[in-house]
């Protein structure tokens, strides 16, 4: 059984509307040191284990559908939950 | 001529297609859930706006792998008329019928009001009974109209005549190059924030969009009745 962490994130070459959003609210509170802001997702699955390559699975998911690839940038962490 | 409305969990623009179609139009028209398989029996294809999966992870990003888009991807293939509108819009571009993807609107605010479009490419199979540049009236509603692509693509799309319909005058998502709807290289598969559907009467203050509409059904009455 795994524990798989995902992260996707717009692209930087992407403009992110609710970052610049945020990142105006943090300056307006006085954070002026912020210089950039970025809003992603986070998602945790619980895989089981199917006899295919952990790494090659998620990243075939990511691809397909947790992550669309002409926007986002996904990244991933992997552990290996306790069994049973 | 008979159009199928496609119909996803959340769709809820679909009965204001299908009275543009039926109503306004005189045309066949037929609802079809989002398991069926087959739509062979159809000549054009519509997907309407809402909110399918509830726009869970992306706009369009679950409707996408629903049965019936198999059935939409053989119809595009075909050269049939496939439109997709607002969230059909997503859908197609998540199913990578259209090139590009959708973000947030600029101002993060989701916007209902009529928009003026200019028409920039008339010689399509959904634009050919309106003017070249005629500048018209359509609603949008969507919280995620901000078209992206990249620059090449952007070039493509420039080179091609594949950009419809930009905003005229103010941009209300902050898309990219103004762009408000667009086809697929061969001309078929048309993408639009805009809803013509809900422009079919002048009681509603537009009758905008029913060019739209008239224009698939000449199209097709063009390439498939035979005049005597």
């Amino acid at each position: 059984m795994y524990k798989v962490k995902v992260y996707v994130t717009l692209r930087e070459s992407v403009l992110d509307p609710q970052g610049t959003a945020v990142k105006g609210a943090l300056h307006s509170l006085s954070y002026t040191e912020v210089k950039d802001v970025r809003i992603g997702k986070f998602m945790e699955l619980v895989i089981e284990e199917s006899g295919r390559d952990i790494n090659e699975l998620v990243r075939e998911m990511c691809e397909k559908l947790l992550a669309n690839p002409v926007i986002e940038d996904y990244r991933y962490e992997i552990e290996e939950a306790v069994a049973r | 001529m008979k159009f199928a409305v496609v119909v996803f969990p959340g769709s809820n623009c679909d009965v204001d297609m299908y009275h543009a179609i039926a109503d306004e139009l005189g045309e066949e028209v037929e609802y079809v859930w989002h398991e069926e398989d087959n739509l062979d029996r159809f000549d054009a294809i519509l997907l309407p706006g809402g909110f399918s999966y509830g726009d869970y992870l992306r706009s369009g990003a679950i409707a996408r792998f629903s049965k019936v888009m198999a059935a939409v991807k053989k119809a595009a293939e075909a050269g049939k008329p496939v439109l997709g509108v607002c969230n059909g819009f997503q859908i197609l571009l998540e199913a990578g019928l259209l090139p590009g993807a959708m973000r947030r609107n600029q101002g993060l605010k989701f916007i209902c009001r009529p928009v003026q479009l200019t028409v920039e490419n008339n010689e399509t199979m959904f634009t050919s009974a309106y003017e070249k540049g005629e500048v018209i009236t359509i609603p949008i509603a969507h919280g995620e109209g901000n078209y992206y692509c990249d620059e090449q693509t952007l070039e493509r799309l420039v080179e091609n005549r594949q950009i419809v319909f930009r905003y005229h005058g103010e941009n209300p998502n902050g898309s990219l190059a103004d762009i408000a709807g667009i086809v697929n290289e061969r001309g078929n598969v048309l993408g639009m924030m805009p809803h013509p559907e809900r422009a079919v009467d002048a009681l509603l203050g537009s009758a905008d969009g029913l060019k739209l509409f008239r224009s698939i059904v000449n199209y097709w009455r063009e390439t498939h009745v035979v005049t005597a």
